[in-house]
């Protein structure tokens, strides 16, 4: 795989810890004599081995990507134009999402809350879950469906038609030129994405709570603001700050590993896509307990 | 290693040096034992099949791959050791045109040509002249503000060429320059390539399965006076020749290498073959 190779710098590599576990790993395995090992055992430690490299290289591009970000030469008009294709391109989609949403939580919570009688708690609830929970999820994971697999087919093409290479041999560095700029595009865009997804879901449960519900504006405001503490906010800012990381590094990450033609670039977009939606909800997990945990009060 | 000390050559030195230089991707083993040199002035025309490493070699010369084993020094300079950054700053005085072009698709054939010179904040007004410069040589100056999507297969070359030579670099590596174009197209690279060899001393590698590639710029000159691409040819100052020679890589190692004149005298089954 002659992309991949060239990509790192073997020397650097070494330096990372996770180089060592893979090694620690390809040792201990070798131990084992080839003929007494079953064939399946053979396949999982390949597979584990396989995933350790892939995550070493994604620590790589991290790492790599952080240390760049803060060093010159940084592209602000690449990043620029990236907070555009990312940010302004996505606003219709996470209007329209983020009014829907915001509507049918109200439909949802509504049919449970008139069984109790305490269908004036719909815009206390309605808020909370957007702004803690939904309003990043889905932006996270609508900026994954449509920049994450944008960034990685884009880099995949380019790695495919050597203009990374190009770029390259021209004496740029990929890394500053293509990931950096993505990558900080995507941190400042997300949390704004986010904010503007919470305030029009509100808007959209507003709307559904006065003509289904009959609740006036003040009602609904008052209970929607008020519900929401600082620790409300901070949650949501900080999840589509990591969010954001996660999305860009993984689809940028995929791009540049895409070998095998066009049809490595479409297997590289869905494996950013897939990956990144993954991760995105299995971190909400934690991050979630862990703000909780901090801002419970 | 600072951009001072890495774009100088070292005197006595070739300008490419390959020594023992072997890699392999995975199981397959690409390059084997692989020594070669070319001194400033040269073009050396790697030939080959397809898929036999031509490639792999250029990108190793540019330090755009690490070998397994050996050395490939560059202009007295082993890229092996050298870190990726200080590489970055030491291709900036290699020139790289890619088998399709690899221009970037997103940007205007002008962008494309200054892009180097846009990384090292060049003024507008210089971009624009050395951009119109380099354009001119390679007879493509009306496509100026084309997109390389607008553009035939020789043009992107043609651009390649241009992208590659803006900083005037003493080296440059072609990769199968003529590679599924027309018989006229294919004359025209050739051409630009004599014309870069004879006027400005540029020392090349050029990859190709294209016998008649070698051919060319081994028996062909450019003669600056009178601006004609003309044979080579001898006179009472002596033989005026091309400083062209051949390596043939089959099998991951070199097969074969030497002067045109000595291949063509071969008698080897294989060097038959790729000659008729």
């Amino acid at each position: 795989m002659p992309n991949a190779e060239s990509r790192l710098d073997v020397q650097e590599r070494r330096r990372y810890a996770v180089h060592a576990l893979a090694r620690t790993m390809a040792t201990l395995t070798s131990k084992i004599p080839q003929s007494s090992r079953p064939a399946i055992i053979s396949l999982i430690i390949g597979a584990i081995q396989r995933l350790l490299l892939i995550l070493q290289d994604y620590s790589l591009l991290c790492v790599d990507t952080v240390a760049k970000a803060f060093t010159p030469p940084l592209y602000f008009a690449d990043t620029l134009q990236q907070m555009d294709l990312i940010g302004v391109g996505s606003l219709p989609m996470i209007l329209l999402t983020g009014f829907f949403i915001g509507s049918v939580m109200v439909l949802n919570t509504a049919s449970q809350f008139q069984r109790f009688g305490a269908v004036s708690l719909t815009g206390e609830v309605v808020a909370l879950g957007l702004v803690r929970e939904l309003g990043p999820v889905i932006a996270g994971l609508l900026v994954t469906g449509r920049n994450g697999s944008a960034i990685a087919s884009e880099l995949g093409s380019m790695v495919v038609t050597e203009q990374v290479d190009a770029m390259r041999a021209l004496g740029t560095d990929p890394v500053r030129k293509l990931v950096v700029p993505r990558v900080l595009a995507t941190l400042i865009v997300l949390p704004l994405l986010t904010a503007i997804a919470d305030l029009i879901g509100l808007f959209g449960a507003f709307i559904v709570s006065r003509f289904t519900l009959a609740q006036t504006a003040s009602q609904f405001w008052n209970q929607a603001i008020q519900s929401l503490a600082l620790g409300d906010l901070i949650q949501g800012t900080i999840k589509p700050v990591i969010f954001a990381l996660i999305i860009s590094t993984i689809g940028c990450f995929y791009g540049l590993r895409t070998h095998g033609g066009t049809q490595g670039v479409g297997r590289s977009t869905i494996s950013a896509v897939v990956v990144a939606s993954i991760t995105v909800i299995v971190v909400d997990v934690f991050l979630s307990k862990l703000l909780l945990f901090y801002f419970a009060s | 290693m600072s951009v001072t000390t890495t774009n100088k050559a070292v005197p006595g030195e070739p300008l490419i040096r390959f020594e023992n230089v072997s890699i392999r991707f995975g199981d397959s083993e690409v390059l084997r034992n692989v020594s070669f040199q070319a001194e400033a002035g040269e073009t050396k025309v790697i030939l080959g099949e397809s898929g036999s490493g031509k490639t792999v070699l250029l990108k190793l010369a540019a330090g755009l791959l690490r070998p397994n084993s050996g050395r490939v020094m560059i202009m007295g300079h082993d890229l092996v050791d050298m870190k990726e950054v200080d590489l970055l700053d030491f291709r900036r005085h290699i020139g790289f045109v890619f088998q399709e072009g690899a221009l970037f698709d997103s940007l205007s054939v002008a962008e494309n040509v200054s892009f180097r010179l846009r990384e090292e904040s060049a003024s507008l007004q210089e971009i624009e002249s050395r951009v119109r410069q380099s354009l001119r040589f390679v007879e493509m100056e009306q496509s100026y503000d084309k997109f390389p999507a607008e553009l035939s297969g020789g043009m992107r070359r043609r651009v390649s060429i241009a992208r590659a030579l803006i900083d005037q670099p003493p080296i440059v590596y072609y990769d199968s320059p003529t590679a599924g174009l027309d018989p006229v197209t294919s004359q025209t690279i050739i051409t630009l390539i004599l014309r870069l060899r004879d006027l400005n001393g540029v020392t090349s590698l050029l990859a190709t399965h294209r016998v008649q590639d070698a051919f060319g710029l081994a028996n062909f000159v450019f003669e600056p006076k009178s601006g004609r691409v003309l044979p080579v040819w001898e006179d009472a100052n002596g033989r005026h020749f091309a400083l062209t020679k051949v390596l043939v890589i089959r099998n991951a190692e070199v097969y074969f290498q030497g002067e045109t004149t000595e291949l063509l005298k071969s008698e080897d089954p294989y060097l038959r073959q790729f000659l008729e």
